[in-house]
């Protein structure tokens, strides 16, 4: 009796350490490397979109630029600021899931899922407005401005499919703080005696905010191939 | 001992606001360089290998600091390093697409129609000419 009470206080003085691995090192490694596992196949996901966009924008790149002056730069930078405040309080988050601190995790979490929720306001605020102006690929979509309205339409092709999906990554991020929150607000073990779930959470949530890191200047900030703006 | 090995992992805050502070001055940096034409008249490459450049710098910025990249075990960097590395071979499918003008493949310089199929010649004939093939393809 002693000696199996000996065996699992050397083993397990972690109350976060599953029997299956050696000591907490290994469990927090294979957490990790479990997640990246899965970010790499989200980098080949988005990989795809973003090898379709390079090719049509290297073949149409006055057309691109002509689509592009209707996005709003404003918006957009308005959002790349709200993704970029909601890591550093997703970082936050893991921060004081570290330090045990209850309260500053559920605040930093909030703060969040807050910045989630504004971002997709900005953007369905920017979709809108493109539906507005029959600017949706399909039989409806209009374009009176210079270029090839068939680039043009591959341009807003191409914008809705990788914006869209990047919003809906937001979404599924939006429900996950939410759980990881709940659990937080419980006091679930899983996550109260063990800060690596929140910092999972946290991994896929900056990879959200790495794919609007490219997203914005190749939609947004399209150059003009000259100094006179064409 | 396990409180010393995962205590070394909690980093201060100042290095996440400094991160931060880093992503918006880069941010910036890409605002303005959109807005400035660099390199001679006719072509974009100059800003777009700028604004690439300052996009990489900000992605690596929250992968190291961020995503804790920096401070991870040696397995967990070769995922990482692994998984960017994959895209980079987008580059060998760019020089096919570059490379094809030098093919002998007729049509290919022709106006923006549909993808076509390669044995198209075949068609030829019966196909409407545009005026650009008419008119620029048709000089000796």
């Amino acid at each position: 009796m002693a000696a199996l009470h000996d065996a699992h206080a050397a083993h397990g003085h972690d109350s976060a350490l599953h029997h299956q691995f050696e000591d907490i090192e290994q469990q927090n490694e294979s957490y990790v490397v479990g997640m990246w596992a899965f970010l790499v196949t989200e980098v080949m996901f988005f990989g795809a979109l973003f090898l379709a966009y390079t090719l049509y924008r290297w073949a149409y790149q006055t057309d691109f630029f002509y689509a592009a002056a209707e996005l709003d730069r404003t918006l957009g930078a308005v959002n790349t600021t709200i993704l970029l405040i909601s890591s550093f309080t997703m970082v936050l988050a893991v921060h004081f899931a570290q330090l045990k601190n209850k309260k500053a995790v559920l605040i930093n979490l909030a703060l969040t899922v807050g910045a989630a929720v504004a971002f997709l306001g900005v953007k369905s605020v920017e979709y809108k407005a493109k539906f507005a102006h029959h600017l949706y690929p399909g039989p409806n979509f209009e374009w009176h401005g210079e270029g090839n309205p068939n680039v043009i339409q591959l341009f807003y092709s191409l914008y809705f499919v990788m914006t869209g999906l990047h919003a809906i990554h937001i979404i599924i991020g939006i429900i996950a703080i939410g759980c990881l929150a709940y659990l937080h607000f419980r006091e679930a073990p899983s996550v109260k005696d063990d800060f690596v779930p929140t910092e999972m959470v946290g991994l896929y949530w900056h990879f959200v905010d790495l794919v609007w890191i490219f997203l914005f200047p190749l939609y947004y900030l399209i150059p003009s191939l000259s100094r006179g703006g064409h | 001992m396990s409180s010393n090995h995962s205590d070394h992992h909690i980093l201060p805050m100042r290095v996440y606001a400094m991160t931060l502070i880093g992503l918006f001055v880069l941010m910036g940096a890409t605002l303005l360089a959109a807005e400035v034409h660099i390199g001679p008249d006719g072509t974009s490459l100059y800003n777009n290998l700028v604004a690439m450049l300052i996009a990489i710098t900000k992605a690596t910025l929250v992968v190291l600091f961020f995503m804790h990249g920096k401070y991870s075990t040696n397995l967990t960097k070769i995922f990482i390093i692994l998984g960017f590395a994959w895209v980079s071979l987008m580059t060998l499918i760019l020089a096919d697409y570059g490379t094809r003008r030098f093919e002998p493949v007729p049509g290919w310089d022709r106006e923006i129609e549909s993808a076509l199929p390669r044995d198209f010649h075949r068609l030829e004939e019966h196909r409407p000419k545009s005026e650009f093939e008419v008119n620029v393809r048709a000089r000796p």
